[in-house]
């Protein structure tokens, strides 16, 4: 799920040059990389290493340090494994994606979809200055816990306390889709341009 | 964060947004994708429209037109409106769309639900309900833009799409439908304690009061708004807006 059009759409309405592209040269050059996530784990890391892009991407994350967000998917690619997948991940920032899994009375529902709120657990500029009562609009059934509690930048709670929003120095990931969360995700992709 | 979901549900006919009273004579309001911008401005948290004619005229969904809507929507989305087969709920959802409202499609093939439900989850599936009351006070269900009845019971059938995969039903009174004189909270009510799945109270909002009663009396989890998000008035002229927050919260808590 999710929509390229509607990122597109939300940079252009913040005033910010992006272009959606799987032109290696184009990804070399970029300044910053949005990472959106569309499927499923294994075959977007497949098209990544298959797709000759792994190379790119790892010099743009580690070496150059450009800043990098992935979301929702994107997100859980960062991580070093995920339960749907056999493939590992990027590896960016040490971190497993696992599945949600309640009791079948449960009235917790998967994939966890709907807006629900982001708690601040450490500062960063990408969460500066967002509306009050920030939330968000998501849409998954594996969520992402990082190693390391620096790298956690918000929490979100359905059924477990998962991390909504992670980074670590460079590297950004967004479980939601900040594209379908009006003011809160334009507040949050404006503070990714401007990093 | 509104506990109630208030959820403009807009009319479609083809790439035209209209306004219909009680499911006849409709009102042209204009562009959808100049709408979505608005609501995008107001920053409404859900949205659903419906091509009323699709069903009717044996159109398939209009996806060019689905498309720009979806490119230019912040907030999540549903779509229904002709949509009779997998494939083309499945090229929907990809578009960008989160849900499919399904209504004809579900009387005549009900495991289109049960599919779609598998595949994408529940919680991707609305199945559509549009009552009326006959002259007897006996609430009947009509398919195909109320264009057809069928003996189905109301509530009966809003368990029967739950138990095919509905993940939330969205409940439409033809009576009320463009008439600003509020919800059908009866049937609201019924319905909402028969079924453990979110009930969308659509047809006849008029103002916030309306809104609190079928969510306090009726039980709806959501609201459907029509007249009420395209017009300044009840027979005054086009103005897409939405009732002020703090109110609705005020009513709703």
């Amino acid at each position: 799920m999710g929509n390229l059009g509607s990122i597109s759409n939300m940079f252009k309405r913040i005033g910010v040059e992006s272009e959606v592209t799987g032109n290696k040269e184009k990804i070399a050059s970029a300044k910053k990389i949005l990472l959106p996530g569309v499927g499923a784990f294994d075959a977007a890391m497949e098209r990544i290493n298959e797709g000759g892009y792994r190379e790119i991407l790892d010099r743009k994350a580690l070496q150059e340090k450009v800043p990098v967000f992935g979301i929702c998917l994107g997100m859980q690619l960062l991580t070093n494994s995920s339960e749907e997948g056999k493939l590992p991940g990027l590896g960016w920032i040490p971190a497993k994606t696992t599945k949600f899994s309640f009791e079948n009375d449960s009235k917790l529902k998967v994939p966890h979809m709907g807006w629900n709120r982001v708690y601040e657990i450490n500062q960063s500029l990408l969460i500066r200055d967002l509306p009050p009562e920030p939330r968000f609009y998501f849409v998954h059934s594996y969520y992402v816990l990082a190693e390391n509690v620096n790298h956690i930048l918000t929490t979100t709670n359905h059924g477990v306390e998962f991390n909504s929003i992670i980074q670590k120095e460079n590297i950004y990931g967004a479980q939601f889709h900040p594209e379908k969360s009006h003011k809160f995700g334009m507040k949050l992709l404006e503070n990714f341009a401007r990093l | 964060m509104l506990k109630t979901r208030v959820i403009p549900c807009l009319q479609l006919i083809g790439d035209s947004l209209v306004k219909t009273v009680k499911f006849g004579s409709h009102g042209y309001i204009g562009d959808p994708v100049n709408t979505v911008r608005i609501f995008n401005e107001l920053e409404v948290d859900e949205l659903c429209f419906l091509d009323i004619r699709a069903t009717r005229e044996g159109r398939t969904p209009n996806l060019s037109i689905l498309q720009q809507i979806s490119n230019e929507c912040f907030m999540p989305l549903s779509y229904g409106g002709g949509v009779k087969d997998f494939a083309v709920a499945k090229e929907i959802l990809s578009i960008g769309f989160e849900k499919i409202v399904i209504n004809t499609e579900a009387y005549n093939n009900p495991s289109l639900l049960t599919r779609l439900a598998e595949h994408f989850g529940a919680q991707a599936v609305i199945g559509s309900i549009d009552v009326k009351k006959n002259i007897w006070g006996k609430y009947q269900v009509f398919v195909n833009d109320g264009t057809e009845k069928t003996s189905l019971d109301p509530v009966e059938w809003a368990q029967k799409m739950q138990f095919h995969g509905a993940g939330e039903l969205l409940l439409t009174s033809m009576d009320r439908d463009g008439t600003w004189t509020g919800f059908d909270v009866e049937i609201t009510k019924k319905i909402s304690e028969a079924v453990s799945i979110p009930v969308i109270a659509n047809g006849g909002a008029g103002n916030i009061a309306h809104i609190r009663e079928v969510v306090k009396i009726g039980h709806a989890s959501a609201v459907g708004l029509g007249s009420m998000v395209v017009y300044q008035k009840k027979e005054m002229g086009v103005l897409v807006n939405f009732p002020d927050k703090v109110e609705l919260e005020k009513n709703l808590e």
